[in-house]
């Protein structure tokens, strides 16, 4: 097999023949970096030293400056142009912008990641581009593929992956370039739990077998904990916070870490207070019912996604949607919240909800649903539309036609309910994951709404967005909202549903369904 | 192995700028790819509208040259953004092939008028040595490419069949749509993508307030 | 879109050709044919075009499909080039500053044969073309520079995703109370405002993949390999070859027939 001597001779083994070793060292003294657009520096003053084949699980606050390290190893932070480096930082003594084959780096976004269109071509993208002969690349790429559990053709579409797959894809392209230093930057946080599962298997698997070493940013500690053996805590002001054994650092800075929104293991996720019911009390009123609805993206007479659905929506109570990926989740999400159109069933409005507006949702007009029944989807970008976070709390009260007073007072009132005051003149894009989704909830909150329909409100948060999510939740239950919820994460389950709806009795089979 | 001196921390204000290269980094050949792809998917919709429009307009035969600026704006907006040597060329290229792979009715001569009308903003861009930025010298590169495509169509498309003083007419409002569709418009578009955060690599996203 | 956009999956010989030779193809047809108006280069090539359709790798209906612009906007152009056209000849028809002449209806009968002649092989040639496939030609055939060959393709990928995202970006609106009002100016607003949000949406992701390909060494000055070889063939020559044909019978047509009218004179 020719040597490419950018990368260790045979796959698998450790050195060889006076090739290179697999793992690389790190080592950073005194490093910093400022963002050209910033004024603050994202990291200062580092120190750390890893050795070749040592797993590291990288933990701090959000904005000490983890993603900006793990880019910076990668070579990928831009230059001169983009900002000020300070001290050194080097992988294998030299520069990582020299060393772009020796670095693996997979970020967060499954889908900002797959560079063509064929899972083949995707992994062999990283080969074209170290020079790799072509007779080498395509074993390589099969290699990398069986590696990660990738059990697809060569011309499958990336397009018809599943954000787990698709992660697992990005992972290949990082492994087919043989990386003596494999960075994952919150890798699963985007995953549904079988997707967390894959990629941490993946990763466990390659790094057993070719001892790279293997620097890993997460919330999640107890997925990771089996793989690692070292953790590091940045702090954010600059400098290393702490440096150790996994058992004995989450002791020891177990509240720094629940305070940052790291998952420790040993805190229990905190349930919401709820108001108790007395035992002789009416049951909450009906706000809506789905008789046998059957969900789907084109309407009547379109392929149904899922059928059978029997569902009442209770005030002050919360229904919460499970089931496995492609169940049809989001897909009924909609359709309770009255923007998709039913395939097949009824979905039903009591008076009590529509007040006058008909008993079908879909079929109200955009200003009756502010009041009615309230979205806050997956991803809140695709909600914001007005160019500060103030404004955008406003969007929904000015469509009611509210006086202005009014609308002023909502909005101050959500600011800092949300503890998002200081945010208020910020654009909504560049606030961080956890401040768009209180904004998003925020701005669903704004004309009052009797329904609220979630969908995975917790995707991709850390510990502490999550627990003043399930916190607020609680609350609006207590007064008498009533809660739809979609979601694959079984503490958000266990600390806010009354009731659980599992898709996956429900949900059409795929063979079944054609492409929509 | 390098030791960079830290520059001195900026306690407020100004941030130190630097000369910027030449050379096209990865994200400004992609954004740029970007921007030409999302323009070509409105290109070809506008494509599209443009028959019922230029309809409505057809009280004045020529006026139609009002609807042109809707296909400049992709050289100006990717040139202001990216803002190296020939990014409006290329966005605009870009983002004729797209249409044009989608299906126009103009085939494959869109992406002759593309890389035409795209050197159009180029060249104003390149008189001011790729330095200047501002909204004057923008309107200014979108009636560059209003200029463009006003030629062109005047003297190949269907329009070369009318008669002169509609030709005239098409001349003019196409370099107006320029300016409006092609000036104003990208102006907008890049402040607004400013503020929204998304140029933070670029120096267009420099001027933006920023935390 | 997806519909329109992804390429057919060719049986015949079309689909082994260089998409770089189609590439060829199409520009030497578009610029022979726009170098002149006249109804005889343009029906000529028309003619021909049509006569070598069925080796074109796609069915009648995916044919019609493709090419329903051509079929919209020729008729359209017709029209207007009938009532605003260069006016030649005898006055057929005459209303305010509308002319019908003979000269007129030549030129529009020429625009619309053009329209078509210029239209089909583009829409034809590219619909067995994979995207993936024209990067690699343009980069190993035509030595472009590998950088902006595969950054534009990966920005082209992205299309994809912008569909998905219109949806939710629409379902958003309506969900926040603004998408109720009818008649135009809401309706170009609303429009806009989408538009503008998915322009953000497509920038942003754009720089993650920027930095994702540059994670995997891209953008480098170092040489490069390709894992899927892109080569000229003899059928590559002959798809040339017959375009050169085509335009040169239909160009030698018209002057023949004494109906060539370079554009430029």
């Amino acid at each position: 097999m020719p040597d490419d001597a950018r990368s260790p001779a045979a796959s698998g083994t450790a050195g060889g023949a006076g090739g290179v070793r697999p793992g690389a060292r790190v080592v950073a003294h005194g490093w910093g970096w400022r963002h050209a657009a910033r004024h603050a520096h994202a990291v200062r003053g580092l120190d750390l030293v890893v050795e070749p084949g040592e797993r590291v699980l990288l933990l701090g606050a959000s904005g000490a400056g983890k993603s900006t390290l793990l880019a910076a190893l990668a070579g990928v932070l831009g230059g001169d142009e983009e900002g000020d480096a300070e001290g050194t930082l080097t992988v294998d003594d030299r520069e990582p912008a020299d060393q772009r084959g020796r670095v693996g780096l997979v970020l967060q976004d499954p889908d900002s990641q797959v560079v063509l269109a064929r899972v083949g071509d995707d992994v062999a993208f990283g080969c074209e581009n170290l020079g790799v002969p072509r007779d080498e690349i395509w074993p390589r790429v099969d290699a990398a593929l069986a590696d990660v559990g990738l059990d697809l053709p060569r011309d499958h579409p990336t397009t018809q992956l599943s954000g787990g797959q698709q992660q697992r894809l990005a992972l290949a392209g990082a492994l087919a370039l043989r990386p003596g230093l494999l960075l994952l930057d919150e890798p699963t946080a985007n995953l549904d739990p079988a997707g967390v599962v894959e990629v941490r298997d993946a990763v466990a698997r390659t790094a057993a077998a070719t001892g790279t070493t293997l620097v890993v940013v997460e919330h999640r500690v107890s997925t990771w904990l089996p793989v690692v053996d070292r953790v590091v805590v940045l702090a954010a002001g600059g400098g290393v916070l702490a440096d150790g054994r996994p058992d004995e650092v989450l002791v020891a800075q177990r509240d720094v870490l629940v305070d940052a929104g790291v998952w420790v293991p040993s805190v229990p996720a905190a349930l919401p207070a709820r108001r108790e019911r007395p035992a002789d009390a009416a049951p909450p009123a009906p706000l809506l019912r789905a008789v046998q609805l059957a969900v789907g993206r084109g309407g009547r007479r379109r392929p149904a996604v899922a059928t059978g659905v029997d569902a009442v929506v209770r005030e002050g109570t919360a229904l919460v949607v499970t089931g496995p990926n492609g169940a049809g989740k989001s897909t009924v999400a909609l359709t309770v919240a009255g923007l998709l159109a039913p395939v097949g069933g009824d979905l039903v409005a009591d008076d009590a909800l529509a007040a006058g507006a008909g008993p079908s949702p879909v079929r109200w007009r955009s200003r009756q649903l502010l009041t009615r029944v309230g979205t806050v989807f997956q991803h809140p970008e695709h909600q914001f539309l007005a160019p500060t976070v103030r404004r955008e709390l406003a969007v929904g009260p000015e469509a009611l036609g509210l006086p202005a007073e009014e609308v002023a007072r909502r909005v101050d009132a959500l600011l800092a309910r949300l503890r998002l005051a200081h945010l208020a003149e910020a654009n909504p894009f560049t606030l961080s994951g956890g401040e768009k989704r209180r904004l998003s909830v925020a701005t669903v909150l704004a004309t009052s709404p009797r329904v609220l329909v979630l969908d995975e409100p917790t995707f991709g948060q850390d510990a502490r967005t999550w627990r003043e999510l399930v916190a607020l939740l609680g609350e609006l239950l207590d007064e008498g909202a009533a809660i739809v919820a979609v979601s694959h994460d079984a503490e958000f389950v266990a600390a806010v549903a009354d009731e659980v709806l599992d898709l996956a009795a429900h949900t059409v089979p795929l063979a079944e369904r054609h492409a929509p | 192995m390098a030791v960079h001196t830290s520059a001195p921390s900026t306690t407020q204000g100004t941030v130190p700028t630097k000369r910027p290269s030449r050379r096209w980094r990865v994200v400004d050949i992609v954004v740029a790819s970007v921007i030409g792809v999302a323009s070509g998917v409105v290109f070809w919709a506008w494509g599209l509208a443009w028959t019922p429009l230029s309809g409505v307009l057809s009280f004045t035969p020529g006026l139609e040259g009002l609807l042109g600026g809707g296909w400049l704006f992709a050289a100006v907006l990717g040139g202001i953004v990216v803002r190296k040597p020939g990014a409006a060329v290329y966005t605009e290229v870009v983002a004729a092939v797209v249409s044009m792979l989608i299906g126009t009715q103009w085939g494959f001569s869109t992406l002759i008028w593309g890389v035409v009308e795209g050197l159009g903003a180029e060249i104003v861009f390149a008189i001011v040595g790729y330095r200047v930025w501002h909204l004057g010298v923008v309107l200014l590169a979108g009636a560059g490419a209003g200029v463009a495509v006003g030629l062109l169509d005047t003297t190949f498309s269907s329009i070369a069949a009318f008669a002169l003083p509609y030709k005239l007419v098409y001349f003019f409002s196409s370099v107006v749509s320029g300016v409006v569709l092609a000036g104003v418009l990208p102006w907008l578009a890049m402040r607004g993508l400013a503020r929204a955060g998304a140029l933070d690599r670029f120096a267009a996203g420099r001027g933006a307030a920023r935390v | 879109m997806s519909v329109v956009l992804a390429p057919v999956d060719a049986p015949g010989a079309i689909g082994r050709v260089s998409p770089v030779a189609k590439l060829g193809a199409a520009v030497v047809l578009s610029v022979a044919l726009l170098l002149s108006i006249d109804p005889v280069s343009a029906g000529v090539a028309l003619v021909l075009e049509v006569l070598l359709l069925p080796f074109a790798g796609l069915s009648v209906r995916q044919l019609a499909l493709r090419t329903l612009p051509l079929w919209i906007a020729a008729p359209s152009a017709v029209v207007a080039t009938a009532l605003y056209g260069r006016d030649e000849g005898a006055v057929l028809w005459q209303a305010w500053f509308v002319t019908v002449t003979e000269g007129s209806l030549d030129l529009a009968l020429a625009i619309g044969l053009r329209i078509l002649a210029v239209g089909i092989p583009g829409i034809v040639l590219f619909a067995t073309t994979d995207p993936t496939d024209l990067a690699d030609g343009l980069a190993q055939v035509l030595r472009l520079p590998a950088r902006f060959v595969l950054g534009g393709l990966a920005g082209l990928r992205l299309v994809g995703l912008f569909v998905d995202d219109w949806r939710q970006l629409a379902l958003a609106r309506r969900a926040r109370g603004v998408a109720d009002g009818r008649g135009p100016v809401a309706a170009t607003r609303r429009l806009a405002g989408q538009a503008f949000a998915l322009l953000v949406l497509s920038v942003r992701r754009g720089s993650k993949l920027a930095t994702a390909m540059e994670a995997k060494g891209f953008g480098s000055d170092a040489p490069r390999t390709w894992a899927r070889p892109a080569r000229w063939a003899w059928r590559d020559t002959v798809l040339l070859a017959i375009a050169v044909l085509v335009a040169a019978v239909a160009v030698t047509a018209a002057v023949l027939a004494d109906a060539w009218e370079l554009v430029l004179a």
